[in-house]
This record gives C-alpha cells, sequence and structure tokens, in this order.
C-alpha cells in the first residue's frame, strides 16, 4: 500500500509537467521482455516533459516503468513487423525498453518527440530545474554545504609548511576549468604558477589533488606540457621542483603520463607532450597506457553488444568480453592507480600525474590511488567528498561526457563509469573495506545521467557557478546522506587491519580479480541477478539486533519497576514469558524463488503450460519496486538491484505477514496468485 | 608389501614453500607409509606441517649441485615446493613420494589405518540408508516399495542392496529389466516429488542394440512409474546425450527407448560432455588459473577455451528441466545417459537440490551425496583417481563430482540464504573425494566398498565433518529455511568462476575471511541478544 500512497505522491509534483506538453499518449503499446522476447506486457505509454511512462494494462499490478529523458541514450526505429512497429530505447544507465507500437505514425510520432527531449539544448530544460523534493531553501543550502572542499583539505593536513592555499585562480583568471580554491607548494610564487600555466595545455597546471600526512608525499595533478619537440618553460620545471621540495623526504618526484607512449608521441607534433627527464631535474618519467575517449567508448559500445547477443553460447560470451576489452582497460586503470598509491605510501614519493587534458584518465588515476591510500574515501561522506575533488572541481567535463545536453557523440565517453566499476572490483576484493555498498555505486551512475540533482550539470566550477546551480537544483549528496541506511554495507570493518590505511593489493598479477559487473550492466534484468541480497539480510539482522536491544532495554526498566511494585505486592504469578514478536526472523524466501525461467531452450519441450510465466515475472518485479522508495526517482524507473528478496516481512515493523503462514501455502495457491497479476 | 620397501630415504633437511602468500617452513622432513611430515624443530614455534601422499597429484624434480627442488602439485590443486639438502636425498625422496601416492591397493590405504580420537568406528555409516529415504518416500506416498532383488549385488553390481521400486512390479520382473539395461542398472526411484506427486527416476541406456530390441518388463516397469503418480500422467526421458550419440550408442548395443514401446513417456536429448572432454575442461581452467603472468585478454581467452563454464551452464539447465518437468508440468522424468553413474547422478542431484528444500540442509546433503552419489554407484575411485595436474592419465578419470559441486556452489551464489550449508563443506567435499582418510569415497560401488569392509574397518567421512569443531567452517549463517524451489538462472552473466575452489590458493584468502568473520559476528550477535531478552514472566501486578 505504501506504493499507492507514494505513487500518488509522485503524480502530485509530476502534474504540471503533465500538463505542459500537448501529452502524447499511445494506447496497446506492448513492452517486450528482453530475456524471452515471448514475453510482452500490453499497456498505455505516455510522453511527458521529464519522463516516458509506460503503464500496463493489468488491472492489479499497473506497473508502471519510469525513464527519465535525460537517461536516453539511444532511440532505433525498427522495420514494421505484422504486430506493429517496434521502437528500440537503450538508457545510459542500461536500461535497454523495447516497445511494439501498433500504428507506424504513432510510432513515428513518439520517435522524433523523444529525439528531440533526449537531447535538451538549454541547461533550463534539464530536470534538475523542475524537480522538487519539497524542501525549504534552508535545507536546500545546507544539502550543499554537506560536502565541503576546504573541510577535506583541512582533513589532509593543509596548510602547513609545504603547502598553501592560492588565490592565483582567484575569478578563474589563470585556468576555466581549474577551481578557484587550490593548494600548490609554499615555494611556488604566483609567477611561477601562471608562468607554468602557460606551458600547460588549457593551462591546467600542477596542483594538489591528495596529500599523504604520513610522509608528506602528494599526488598532484595537471594537464600535459606544451613541449613540443623541444620547447622549454623554466617556470614549469620550476613548479616541480617545488612539488619535489614539497616532500623532503624524497628526492625526486615520478611524473605518471598515463596515456600510451605512441598517443603521447603523436601529440609532440602538435605542439603539446610529455616532459623530457633530461630538462626536469630529478624526474622520474613513466608511461601507464591507458587507453582515450574514443577507444573506452567503443569498448563499452562493444560490451553492451554482448550484453545483448540473444541466447549466446558461454564462448559467444566470454569471447566477446574479451574483444570489447573493457576489463582490460579496468585493469590498466587500476594499475595506474595502484603504481601511484605504492609509489607514495611505500616509497614516500610524490607523483604528478597528467594525460592529455588532465580531466579524464588523471581524475580516474588520482582518485583510484586516493581511495587506495585513505580509507576515509572508503566511506560514505568520504567517497562523495572524493568525487566532489577529483572530478567535480577539477573540471572533469560532465556535460560533454555524458551527453547531458546535446553535443558532439564522439565527447561522450564513460570516463566515471569506468572509475565507478574499478570502485566495485575492489569491494568485491575487499568485502569489508568500504562503508558504502553496491546500491551507492549504482544510484551514483544513475544519477550522473539523469540530471534531477545539480552536481554534475556543466562542464567547470566556473559554468556551474555562472547557472547559479546551488540556487537553482538541489545536492544529490545530501539526498543520498538522508537515505544512507540504504547504502550501508553490513560487512564494513574499520577497526581491522587489513581494512585500515592502505589497501594491500596482491604481489602477483591477478588477472581473474577482474570480473564483469552484471549487477550493473544487466541491472534491469532481475532475472540474471542473484535471487536474494545479503547485503539486505545482513542490514535486517543488524536493524533487529539493535531493535532487540532496545526492547530489551525497555523491558528491563519494566521490570525493575515491577519488581519495585512487588517489593509492596508479595505475591508473584508465574506466567509463560511473552513469545518474542520477532521470533519469526527466519520467514521463508522470496517468491521469485520459485519462478523458474526458460530452461528448455528452443525446444518447446513443455508446450502445455509455460506461458503464464511472463506474468509471474513482471508481477514479482512489480512487488520489489514497492519495496525500497527512499529513492523516489529511482523506484520510478523499476530500478531495484538490491535484489528480489521481500525483507518488509522480516523488517520489525512489516511483522504483520508470519512466516508460519507463508510458509504453510499451499504452493499451487502461490502460483495461482501469479497467474492472476 | 611394505611401505618400507617404497620408502628410499626417510629424512633430509628441507624448506616448504606454500605459495605466494604464506611464509616459507623449514625443518626435517619426514616420510611415513602415509604422509609427508615437515617438522620444523624443537625451538620453533609453528606445528607439524602434514600431507597425506594420497593428496599429491603429480611430482617434478630438479636437482643443482647439492641440492634438489621437488614440484607437487596436491589434487586439491594446492601447488608446493620442497628445497632438500642433498642431490640423493631429493631424488630418493622424490621417488618414495611417487610411489607412495599411486599405491592402487584399497585396503593398504590410510582410511583403514586412520583412527582419530573422538571418533568410533562405525559411527555415521548408517547414517543415510536408502531404507531411511524409503520411509520419507512411504510418508508421502504408497506406490513405492524397498526391494532388496540385489541383495547380493548379482541383480546390478554398481546399486546399493535395497533400492526403491514401483509397488506394482515384483523382484524377478525388476531382474529381468535389469538385463535389459547396461550394467544392469534398471529404473529405480530417485526422488519423490511429494506437492505434485511426480518421481524422478534414474537407470542406464537401455540395450536397444541395431536390433531394436525390447523388453517388456521393462516397458511394465516405466508404466508403473507413471501410474504410480496418478492415472494419465506423462513422463519425460532426459537422456543427457545428444541424440546422435544415443543413436550410435545402438551400434555398440546401447541405445534409447523406442517411442511406440513406451507409450506416455517422451524423449528429451540434452547433451552433457563427461569422461575425458571434461576432464581437459578441467585441466585447462586450472592451467589458466594458475598462470598469473598473462594478459586479462588472454585470461578471458583461456577461461572461453576451456568451456568449463559452459559445462555448469549446461549441467544446470538440463536439472532446471527435469526440476521444471516435476514441479510445474506435473510429469515424471526419468534421467539417463549411457551407463548413468555420472551425469545421470549430476542432473537428478541437482534437480532435488532445486526442488527439495530438504536437500538444501547440512544433514540433507549430506543425505544426498550419500544416497544419489556414493551408494548410486559413481565410480569414486576411478573418477577422482587424478586430479588436474596428473601427467598420467588414464581414460576413467573425469571431474563429474566436482561438476556437481560447483553447481551447487552456484546455486548458493544465486541464493545465498536458501542453503543451510556454506563453500566450506563443498570444498571439504572436493578435497575427500579426491584424498581422504576417511572411508566414504573409498571403492567405486557399494559391492566393492563391502568387500573391501569398509564400513567396518574405516571411519565415515561423515562422522568427521559432524563434529561440532567442524560446523562453523561448513555451515552458512545466512540460512532461513526457504519451502519453495529455488530456481537459479543460467544465463552467462549469472554464471561465476569457482574462486574459491579454483583459485583458493591462488588469491590472498584474507579479505574473504574478514568478511566471512564479520558475517558470523552479525548473525551471532543478533543470537545473543535474544538470548539475552529478560524474560518478563513476572505477571504485572494488577495496580
Amino acid at each position: 500500500m505504501r506504493y499507492s500512497l507514494w505513487m500518488q505522491a509522485t503524480f502530485i509534483s509530476e502534474k504540471k509537467y503533465t500538463l505542459l506538453l500537448e501529452g502524447v499518449k499511445v494506447e496497446n503499446v506492448r513492452l517486450v521482455d528482453r530475456i524471452s522476447s515471448k514475453k510482452a506486457a500490453l499497456g498505455t505509454l505516455y510522453l511527458t516533459a521529464t519522463h516516458v511512462i509506460f503503464v500496463e494494462n493489468a488491472p492489479d499490478t499497473r506497473k508502471e516503468t519510469w525513464i527519465l529523458h535525460s537517461q536516453i541514450s539511444t532511440i532505433e526505429k525498427q522495420a514494421t513487423a505484422a504486430t506493429g512497429c517496434p521502437l528500440l530505447i537503450r538508457c545510459k544507465n542500461f536500461q535497454l525498453l523495447q516497445l511494439i507500437i501498433p500504428q507506424e505514425r504513432d510510432c513515428h510520432d513518439v520517435y522524433i518527440s523523444l529525439i528531440r527531449l533526449a537531447r535538451p539544448v538549454k541547461y533550463e530544460e534539464l530536470y534538475c530545474f523542475s524537480f522538487n523534493p519539497k524542501l525549504d531553501k534552508e535545507e536546500r543550502e545546507q544539502g550543499w554545504m554537506l560536502i565541503d572542499l576546504s573541510e577535506e583539505y583541512k582533513r589532509m593536513g593543509l596548510p602547513n609548511n609545504y603547502w598553501q592555499l592560492s588565490d592565483v585562480n582567484r575569478d578563474y583568471r589563470v585556468c576555466d576549468s581549474y577551481p578557484t580554491e587550490l593548494y600548490v607548494p609554499k615555494s611556488a610564487t604566483a609567477h611561477i604558477i601562471v608562468g607554468s600555466s602557460k606551458f600547460r595545455s588549457r593551462r591546467r597546471f600542477p596542483a594538489l589533488s591528495y596529500y599523504y600526512r604520513d610522509n608528506h608525499a602528494s599526488i598532484c595533478r595537471s594537464s600535459q606540457p606544451l613541449s613540443g619537440f623541444s620547447a622549454r618553460c623554466l617556470e614549469d620545471e620550476q613548479m616541480l621542483q617545488a612539488i619535489r621540495k614539497a616532500n623532503p623526504g624524497s628526492d625526486f618526484i615520478y611524473v605518471v603520463d598515463t596515456r600510451p607512449k605512441l598517443n603521447a608521441m603523436a601529440n609532440r607534433a602538435a605542439g603539446k607532450g610529455y616532459e623530457n627527464e633530461d630538462n626536469y631535474s630529478n624526474i622520474k618519467f613513466q608511461f601507464i597506457g591507458i587507453e582515450n575517449i574514443h577507444v573506452m567508448r567503443n569498448s563499452l559500445q562493444k560490451m553492451l553488444e554482448v550484453c545483448e547477443l540473444k541466447s549466446p553460447s558461454m564462448s559467444d560470451f566470454l569471447w566477446g568480453l574479451e574483444n570489447s576489452g573493457w576489463l582490460r582497460h579496468i585493469k590498466a586503470i587500476m594499475d595506474a592507480g595502484i603504481f601511484i598509491a605504492k609509489a607514495v605510501s611505500e616509497e614516500g614519493v610524490s607523483v604528478l600525474v597528467h594525460c592529455s587534458d588532465g580531466w579524464d584518465r588523471t581524475a580516474q588515476v588520482c582518485s583510484v590511488a586516493s581511495l587506495l591510500l585513505d580509507p576515509h574515501y572508503r566511506t560514505l561522506k568520504g567517497f562523495m567528498v572524493l568525487i566532489e575533488k577529483d572530478w567535480i572541481s577539477f573540471g572533469h567535463k560532465f556535460n560533454h561526457r555524458y551527453g547531458n545536453l546535446d553535443g558532439d557523440p564522439k565527447e561522450i565517453s564513460p570516463v566515471i563509469d569506468q572509475f565507478i566499476e574499478c570502485v566495485w572490483q575492489l569491494m568485491e576484493q575487499f568485502p569489508c573495506a568500504f562503508e558504502f555498498n553496491e546500491r551507492f555505486l549504482i544510484h551514483i551512475q544513475h544519477h550522473i545521467y539523469s540530471c534531477q540533482f545539480g552536481n554534475f550539470l556543466c562542464n567547470s566550477q566556473k559554468e556551474r557557478q555562472e547557472l547559479k546551480i546551488q540556487e537553482r537544483t538541489y545536492s544529490l549528496w545530501a539526498h543520498l546522506w538522508k537515505n544512507r541506511a540504504d547504502y550501508m554495507n553490513p560487512l564494513f570493518r574499520d577497526d581491522h587491519s587489513q581494512t585500515r590505511g592502505t589497501l594491500r593489493l596482491p604481489t602477483t598479477p591477478c588477472n581473474f580479480l577482474y570480473k564483469f559487473w552484471s549487477g550493473m550492466y544487466n541491472r534491469f534484468e532481475k532475472g540474471l541477478q542473484p535471487r536474494q541480497s545479503v547485503t539486505d539480510y545482513l542490514m535486517a539482522v543488524k536493524e533487529e539486533t539493535q531493535q532487540l536491544e532496545e526492547e530489551r532495554e525497555a523491558l528491563e526498566e519494566r521490570l525493575e519497576k515491577i519488581q519495585k511494585v512487588q517489593l509492596n505486592h508479595t505475591k508473584v504469578k508465574a506466567k509463560q514469558s511473552e513469545p518474542s514478536k520477532h521470533s519469526g526472523f527466519s520467514t521463508s524466501d522470496n517468491s521469485t524463488a520459485n519462478t523458474p525461467q526458460d530452461y528448455s531452450g528452443n525446444m518447446k519441450s513443455f508446450p502445455s503450460r509455460s506461458p503464464s510465466q511472463g506474468d509471474e515475472d513482471s508481477a514479482l518485479i512489480l512487488t520489489q519496486d514497492n519495496l525500497k522508495s527512499s529513492d523516489p526517482d529511482l523506484s520510478a524507473n523499476s530500478d531495484q538491484e538490491s535484489g528480489v528478496e521481500d525483507l518488509s516481512c522480516r523488517s520489525p515493523s512489516g511483522g504483520e505477514c508470519a512466516p508460519s503462514e507463508d510458509s504453510g501455502k499451499d504452493r499451487d495457491s502461490d502460483e495461482a496468485v501469479f497467474l492472476t497479476a | 608389501m611394505e611401505f618400507s620397501d617404497l620408502i628410499r630415504t626417510g629424512r633430509a633437511q628441507a624448506k616448504l614453500l606454500r605459495g605466494p602468500e604464506a611464509p616459507p617452513l623449514r625443518g626435517t622432513l619426514c616420510l611415513t607409509g602415509h604422509h609427508l611430515l615437515l617438522s620444523p624443530g624443537p625451538q620453533a614455534t609453528s606445528e607439524l606441517w602434514l600431507l597425506l601422499l594420497r593428496s599429491v597429484d603429480s611430482i617434478e624434480k630438479r636437482v643443482a649441485s647439492d641440492s634438489g627442488t621437488i614440484t607437487l602439485r596436491c589434487k586439491d590443486l594446492r601447488v608446493l615446493q620442497l628445497e632438500i639438502e642433498g642431490v640423493e636425498a631429493s631424488l630418493d625422496i622424490a621417488r618414495s613420494i611417487e610411489a607412495l601416492s599411486s599405491l592402487e591397493s584399497v585396503i593398504t590405504s590410510f582410511p583403514f589405518f586412520y583412527r582419530p580420537k573422538g571418533l568410533r568406528l562405525g559411527d555415521a555409516w548408517h547414517f543415510h540408508p536408502p531404507e531411511r529415504y524409503y520411509k520419507r518416500v512411504a510418508r508421502e506416498t504408497n506406490a513405492w516399495r524397498l526391494s532388496e532383488v540385489n541383495e547380493d549385488f548379482s541383480v546390478c553390481p554398481s546399486y546399493p542392496r535395497a533400492v526403491i521400486v514401483p509397488r506394482s512390479v515384483d523382484d524377478g520382473a525388476l531382474a529381468r529389466s535389469a538385463r535389459f539395461r547396461q550394467g544392469g542398472r534398471f529404473p529405480v526411484l530417485s526422488y519423490h516429488h511429494a506437492p505434485s506427486g511426480t518421481v524422478l527416476v534414474r537407470s542406464s541406456q537401455p540395450l536397444t542394440g541395431p536390433q531394436k530390441r525390447r523388453c517388456a518388463e521393462d516397458e511394465e516397469l516405466l508404466r508403473a512409474v507413471l501410474l504410480g503418480a496418478r492415472p494419465g500422467a506423462r513422463g519425460f526421458i532426459v537422456d543427457t546425450r545428444s541424440s546422435q550419440a544415443a543413436k550410435q550408442a545402438r551400434m555398440t548395443g546401447g541405445g534409447t527407448e523406442a517411442k511406440a514401446a513406451y507409450p506416455g513417456w517422451k524423449r528429451l536429448h540434452r547433451p552433457l560432455e563427461r569422461g575425458q572432454p571434461l576432464q581437459e575442461s578441467f585441466v585447462r581452467l586450472v592451467e589458466a588459473c594458475g598462470d598469473l603472468q598473462q594478459s586479462t585478454d588472454s585470461w578471458l581467452r583461456r577461461l572461453e577455451g576451456c568451456c568449463w563454464l559452459a559445462h555448469v551452464k549446461e549441467a544446470l539447465s538440463t536439472a532446471c528441466l527435469a526440476a521444471q518437468g516435476m514441479e510445474r508440468e506435473g510429469a515424471c522424468i526419468l534421467v539417463h545417459g549411457a551407463e548413468g553413474t555420472d551425469s545421470t547422478l549430476l542432473v537428478t542431484s541437482l534437480a532435488q537440490l532445486i526442488l527439495d528444500p530438504l536437500s538444501r540442509t547440512m544433514a540433507g546433503f549430506q543425505e544426498l551425496v550419500e544416497r544419489e552419489w556414493i551408494q548410486a554407484g559413481h565410480p569414486f575411485q576411478l573418477r577422482c583417481a587424478h586430479s588436474a595436474f596428473s601427467h598420467a592419465r588414464s581414460k576413467h578419470e573425469a571431474p563429474t563430482f566436482l561438476l556437481f559441486l560447483d553447481c551447487v556452489w552456484q546455486l548458493g551464489r544465486q541464493f545465498p540464504l536458501s542453503l543451510e550449508f556454506g563453500e566450506g563443506l563443498l570444498l571439504a567435499l572436493f578435497e575427500h573425494a579426491y584424498a581422504s582418510p576417511f572411508g566414504t569415497f573409498l571403492c567405486n560401488s557399494e559391492k566393492e566398498r563391502c568387500l573391501c569392509e569398509v564400513r567396518t574397518r574405516t571411519h565415515s567421512l561423515w562422522s568427521g565433518l559432524n563434529q561440532p569443531k567442524e560446523r562453523r567452517k561448513l555451515r552458512n549463517p545466512l540460512y532461513a529455511p526457504n519451502p519453495l524451489a529455488i530456481w537459479p538462472s543460467v544465463e552467462l552473466q549469472s554464471l561465476r568462476l569457482w574462486q574459491g575452489l579454483f583459485l583458493r590458493w591462488i588469491r590472498p584468502p584474507e579479505p574473504s575471511e574478514v568478511a566471512w568473520e564479520k558475517v558470523w559476528q552479525i548473525v551471532t550477535d543478533k543470537e545473543k541478544t535474544k538470548l539475552s531478552q529478560p524474560t518478563v514472566s513476572a505477571s504485572e501486578p494488577q495496580l
């Protein structure tokens, strides 16, 4: 029931936008299930100013699928078939929607409208400017203050004897894609900084990304130098010296160029390039070989094509996965991060990282290294800070990379997606090292594309300031923080030697540690995910333990009172103890367990009674939709990566669902429920 | 024969390397009839290190001027390196290990000498007799009976003494049906699915032969199976070979059930890999896992090339098909391949795990392994003689049982709350199937075990595993009984490499152990809080 109430609330807030648009509404549309093409749900398609909504006709469920326009990646109109005109919508959060619209004309209309709606040209058209979570001004401002980078630099131990806050970029005078507040070595004068900035692509001069207070080593970042074949710049050389001097424990610094050597050399012909070890004293130069955004875009494309294959063999899948190169690229980013983390923590040597412009690969590598080095970034809040610092403030071009506004498709690339996947790969290897869970990562990925919150808008801090983002939109961080209970990793152990300090990675190269992230790339195919969620189960157990604890305290208090009273009344009556209402914790499992998929392949061995399966599936997905309403938009998009487990019947609040009833239930009646659904 | 004849050198000084993550051990190496020991010397704090010689799969020796290096590759996929002082000593030790680890005789094997403290001989051997399962079936249906037609193993040498058969078929008919089935494995009950009233039956292939022979008793037996379920019930024969392979089998006297001869039954072919190709797949996977120098791409290529995950997928989906036929279609299922001792058991045991909540408990799963693998005559001694490293290839090895354990692990990964046992039990079963101090996995059939007096002269693995100190290692702390069927996803994205087994000795173990500790802590915290609830027994005084 929670669901329907909640939906109503959303509808109210949506209503005015629905009215804005001259309502495209198409009836008798079929939504095809991707896994088994036999199944299709009949319903009505609505286009509003912000969402594509598909409402199923099935009277009991009226299952709704909501897709934000900003999530739409491609729309494909396929050849009209006898059943209608198929429309394929691919989303940036890896949802794939296949609709069959009866009339070719309607299909064309929807197609044309969506093309326009999915490619806004002005920032003001984006959802965050109309999204209103009903918070007052003060709450909104507080939300934006949740993550404070100056606090973060303080936490690192700055300013100190070696590093200072520089105001050289005040009003974005030196570099328009950098933030105004930057830490630089104390010995780097404004003259040196400005000089160095003129010798760097887009004037992105070396600035501090992370300071490791244990041994004074640091990670700095910049763009490539404009060295060409022989050019030099005294100030730039002095700048690197200043970084080295800021770490008295070491007599050299590493300069890490994250590009493949060939790419860097090609840049020299264009007057850019990399540092010549002969010109800079006391540097050790290193190429790492992460491919550029175009290679990454194609790689993801190839991997998603593998996921879309219709009934592939295991060999097709693994071959395709290998061929896409995706995991190789993930490993390259991780290896770069590991190299830097080791240089800083083990050798105590500072590192300057750059790629070409220093806003893609550099951001990936710096943030992976920081995550390995500092347990703070592995907490919920710390991770937000990390994204705020290395991505948002240092001018990662969110708008271009994630295609928020209509732009050059060649600029689009899954740069931050790769970073998020790196974090997941680390979480898989160190299940206790992170305070947050997989769902947190998936929701962040979703909102990078959703444009529902202002955090990831534009390409730089400067643009965001000009747009007055903080006054006109809401912050995602506050939203995630408010619902943090959903994002906690129950296995998190900040007390363990293994999770404190730098994460210790195996010394041997382990390829098998990198796995395909089904939870992200197949997150909308619920059938593929584990049917029960350990995370949710353990969270529920923890919650229950706490409740029991509280209950016990209350009971003890009461007992005390009673005993006092009993001192007066000496009569004692023995009675059975009150059965705990939580005793039914180990209730039956989720009911999806009871839904087989199509195992017979194309053999059609059981022709008689199978067709009901489809309905069961969707009915089940709907029931999960009801569960997690903490993130309204995500729920609306039928996004439930948490697994199918119906925890509501476990959690103490939903205690009405008695376990005995469930387990005693006749399976057939169970099935019947699904059939009618 | 005396073991001492095979031991050329009893002891030597050595250093033991146990992989990249564990520290090396130094001490005196001793060789006994069944074990390799490393004693770290009196002043050392670390304990005696012990290796069962039977678990050595392959041995490789290299000598330098005054020392030798022996690489031992074990059946549980561990790789150990011994650096031994003295060329002569190291060669002697290598030869001795080689000889002792490949002894064929069952009754001189270690289980016949193993007498652990706290266990009594004969315990737990009678945990899971067929009679006990029959009691359960008899409570659910009256259509089946326990037959002792195989009392002296003369009807079917690979079946146990007692089998469950349709009540309406007498022992004479069973014996005649047995003559029509390869190795005498006539159709017997594997599992009765009470909610649908259907049954899972298994056998070997019928001996149809090129002449298309028939056997009236065999046909009657299968008719009785359908009638026992309900009048008009249908059945599916899941043949684990391709239809072509099944046809070809006719040339050598085997074949499949002719449609006309078995009304009500329909044949489905689901080819499963078996025998040598399966063993090769295992070998190639282990090779790929051991190669740490390769690139990510070549790792994926090799993972694909070995086809192991494809076999997992096929096995699981065939089991699902069988289970679906019973639970959803209300049909009876007969499973067989050729001999009916390998992929047949794989399918029947997995189907039960999917359908039967009892088989997902600790005791139920052990019962399932005992009943559907050990007593059902999976030839463990032949199949598990060597693991993935051995160069001595005979053609009988096949990791069918390992494939079963892998499929169970996949089920556990997809339903982390529904199995009472954890990965620990699966790993233990893998280890013990290949080399064990217990007698449970010895020999190829119940008949052989009787001849060797395994039951009276060795300890049962189940009594070893069910000791209280082992429980925590084997149990799944997240278990919550799930009364429903668990339908796994067999899509490629849903299946994973079982790292806990294949990379057990390669990946660093700590992170997963730390996580496991935490899971236990969360769960036991709750238990404790629950127990410490004060009993508000005191009646509230009327105020």
